[in-house]
């Protein structure tokens, strides 16, 4: 084998109160496109920010072309010819297509900008792309498929010899995809090499060259093309067989507690969503990122009220206008942003855990400490939340312990339905399966739970039913029985539509 | 506590070079004034820390001073309104003001920089055309009303130094804001919503209300301060009475742990940090003959104070982010 293009070697990297990195390798051969893949939390974005220069490794380091490179920042790591393009797009869409690409090395003429040969030379890195766009064209008025293209075309233009793609797909339909497969093949044929970072395993089967899976901060194994297949990388990734690791045992629900009748959202309103939650039921609801999952559940929790529909709770009918509203009837949200809408990062674990139950413990508006402290202790003990002593500020706490304290401020309410999205994201291992054992505990006490969940894994292994959304349409209901990636991605792509 | 521990140790260290290089800082008429003054200003700082703890910032707050510590003598000596309800006028006015603010930030979602900064011109735009930018004074009369600012209290056993009367409405406002702070529903609530606004609404909590009320008594407090100031002072000049008042507020909150980001304030401290300003102009006058370079001094010294609470916060964090990790590595 020749030397690697890129070689990582035992790369470590801590962040207050978690190792997100514990002597991590990877090589990258020339032209070859490597899968990085593993659950929430297992490291990966944490590798890629610290190769595309975003930050910097406690100990380690990284070699390219057999000599050891300093990334300290993402001028460095551009020059080295690493270049990220991240899941969320970072391009300035009030400007034209051409002005991204060269972002920051204008050509200049006379000290302004030379457009006119920005624009031409832009045009070149555009058709290495297929992209077909006057590069005149405000990045605003792409769709999101069109402007990833444009980032993959402002990589090239600085030579990138690495391109790291975070979880590409995850907001493109099937076609656009499609699209962006061809267009890595067709790089990769050209001497770029690759770094896909995806949950989606069909994806990685169909384009990796070899896959490198990390779990929990370390190296979980590698699989060469040809023993790259589902059951080995789920193996690696969870460390244990599928079974074993999703708790959940299907149960007979009971009746109906949540009753959802013709809800618009108001970012899809044109789509109205109907369907039911049972007591006991786990309902997993999938779809692509901008599929209106989030904006669901901020629906029902009055986050961002619908503008129209009802729903049902144990009889009676109401359409929350904020949390407040929703909370007051039954209902608790986990929400996607854990550090933002979850838990006030800067308070201390008693505190947050008793924010939501203020309301019903005080005396005449003032506070009861002894309360607090009874209760902030029951929930840690309870949810197993691992802190030195609960004024611990939750800042200093694990992705997980933060989750599980979110969690338990929800359960202190003792919730009819729990709404929860992305349960699971940037939680390690011991901690994910902890709170999937919560959900099961919280569907045997009669709890009808509805998560929203981008895992693949996550949706079949926890799911009694699952509702797939495609662009705000519910797109279709799957029974235990019927689920399968091959179904849930079929209706999230919107491929029905397009077949029938 | 450990915030308010830094800063009274700069009021002492401060009081006592003050008091070697001056011999009048120690006697009962300037410390009688000290403290007068520094339970005037307490009074507004106490107020302007509701909007900071919300994230928020009023800028509005020497202006309705101006407005209240105009409107007051001029309603009671141009149009003969009785003292109650004068005085009725004026709060109502000031709360008002407040409500006007807070409905603007939250319902039209305006940035408070912006709505108050349109209050700072406003309400002194409006004292100075009703007035006429004519200075507005109670003479000799209202000698009574005058006492709540004016008057004295004999301590037992101290000869030469009586405790100004405003002293106890800085008391009872700052006792009743601090366990309103620290010890109700509504006071977490603020500290939440001011740390995380996002997620205090997700927690349930109605946080728009909460931030008008935050705003209704900052300028409530600001106005009740106009009041206390021109019964202080006896007249007010429309032009420039209660000038720069929500900076020295501001400072003061600063100064005494408040963070501008919001979720952070002891009220304790808002009054110590209140105490050093005022000691510092004391002492300008009293040591140097430059009365002109207050300004200077000030800002030097509260620029080195904020910048001292930062090394030693990030210190701090460092310190317990290490061993936090050191607990979840060794338990788990």
């Amino acid at each position: 084998m020749t030397a690697p293009l890129l070689e990582v070697r035992k790369l470590t990297k801590s962040f207050p109160g978690v190792r997100a990195l514990k002597g991590v390798c990877l090589t990258l051969g020339r032209g070859e496109v490597l899968a990085v893949i593993g659950e929430n939390g297992a490291g990966k974005s944490t590798l890629m920010k610290i190769l595309a220069g975003v930050q910097r490794p406690d100990s380690g380091e990284v070699v390219l072309e057999g000599g050891a490179v300093e990334l300290r920042n993402v001028h460095d790591a551009l020059r080295a010819g690493i270049a990220l393009i991240h899941q969320e797009l970072n391009l300035a869409d009030n400007l034209d297509v051409a002005a991204n690409i060269f972002l920051g090395r204008e050509p200049l003429k006379g000290g302004l900008i030379d457009t006119a040969r920005m624009r031409r030379e832009a045009r070149q890195f555009l058709e290495a792309v297929g992209l077909v766009v006057d590069p005149a064209t405000l990045v605003s008025t792409l769709t999101i498929g069109h402007q990833q293209l444009v980032e993959i075309a402002k990589a090239l233009s600085v030579n990138a010899r690495v391109l790291i793609m975070d979880e590409p797909t995850s907001s493109l339909s099937s076609h656009e995809a499609e699209n962006l497969f061809r267009v890595i093949r067709d790089l990769r044929s050209r001497g770029v090499s690759l770094v896909y970072v995806s949950h989606r395993l069909g994806e990685v089967k169909a384009l990796a060259d070899r896959v490198s899976v990390l779990r929990d901060g370390e190296n979980a194994g590698n699989l060469e093309r040809d023993e790259i297949d589902h059951s080995h990388m789920v193996k690696l990734m969870v460390g244990r067989d599928l079974s074993q690791f999703y708790p959940h045992v299907p149960r007979q629900p009971g009746e109906v507690v949540l009753k959802v009748e013709r809800l618009q959202t108001r970012a899809h309103p044109r789509h109205a969503l109907s369907f039911e939650v049972r007591a006991g039921e786990i309902v997993g609801v999938a779809g692509l990122v901008g599929a209106g999952r989030t904006e669901l559940l901020e629906a029902l929790f009055g986050v961002l009220p619908a503008v129209g529909g009802v729903m049902r709770i144990g009889g009676s009918e109401l359409a929350p206008r904020s949390p407040k509203e929703a909370i007051a009837a039954g209902l608790a949200l986990v929400p996607e942003d854990r550090k933002k809408q979850g838990v006030i990062l800067e308070m201390a674990v008693r505190e947050n855990l008793c924010l939501a139950r203020l309301r019903r413990d005080h005396h005449f508006g003032f506070l009861s400490p002894r309360g607090m402290a009874a209760l902030s202790a029951d929930m840690v003990s309870a949810l197993r939340i691992k802190t030195p002593h609960d004024r611990q500020v939750v800042q200093f706490l694990s992705g997980g312990n933060q989750q599980k304290v979110v969690l338990g401020k929800w359960l202190a309410l003792k919730p009819k339905v729990l709404l929860m999205d992305e349960p699971t994201r940037g939680v390690d291992i011991g901690a994910k399966q902890e709170i999937y054992r919560l959900m099961e505990e919280l569907a045997d006490q009669g709890v009808a739970i509805l998560f929203v969940s981008s895992e693949m894994e996550e949706i079949l292994g926890m799911s009694d039913r699952a509702l797939v959304l495609h662009e705000g349409r519910l797109a279709g209901e799957l029974a235990r029985g019927a689920l399968s990636e091959e179904a849930v991605m079929h209706l999230a792509t919107g491929s029905e539509r397009l077949a029938a | 506590m450990k915030k308010i521990l830094g800063i009274s140790i700069l009021l002492a260290v401060v009081c006592v070079v003050t008091a070697m290089a001056s011999d009048s800082f120690l006697s009962g008429y300037n410390l009688e004034n000290l403290v007068r003054r520094t339970a005037l200003f307490g009074i507004i700082s106490v107020g302007v820390t509701f909007v900071i703890v919300t994230g928020g910032i009023d800028l509005s707050i020497g202006s309705v001073v101006c407005l209240v510590g105009c409107g007051l003598p001029w309603l009671l000596t141009k149009h003969g309104w009785s003292v109650p309800s004068a005085v009725v006028a004026v709060m109502a006015l000031s709360m008002g003001i407040g409500l006007a603010h807070g409905l603007l930030i939250t319902k039209l979602k305006l940035q408070p920089f912006v709505v108050t900064l349109c209050g700072l011109l406003l309400y002194r735009g409006i004292a100075r055309g009703f007035t006429n930018d004519q200075t507005v004074g109670f003479g000799t009369e209202f000698r009574g009303l005058r006492t709540l600012a004016t008057g004295q209290i004999k301590l037992p056993f101290i000869d030469g130094f009586a405790l100004p009367a405003p002293w106890v409405f800085l008391l009872v406002v700052a006792v009743a804001a601090a366990i309103f702070l620290n010890r109700t529903i509504y006071g977490r609530y603020l500290l939440a919503l001011g740390r995380n606004e996002e997620a205090a609404r997700y927690s349930g909590i109605n946080t728009e209300r909460m931030i008008i009320l935050a705003y209704v008594i900052s300028s409530s407090l600001a106005g009740f301060g106009g009041l206390l100031f021109v019964l202080d002072v006896n007249s007010a000049q429309p032009v420039d009475f209660g000038n720069f008042y929500e900076l020295y507020a501001i400072a003061a909150a600063v100064l005494g742990g408040c963070s501008l980001r919001g979720g952070e304030a002891t009220i304790l401290g808002v009054i110590i940090g209140t105490a050093l300003m005022q000691v510092l102009r004391n002492m300008i006058t009293l040591v140097t003959t430059r009365n002109n370079i207050e300004f200077a001094i000030i800002g030097a010294v509260i620029l080195i104070g904020v910048i001292a609470d930062e090394l030693v916060k990030r210190y701090a964090v460092r310190r317990r982010a290490a061993r936090a990790l050191a607990h979840e590595t060794g338990g788990a």
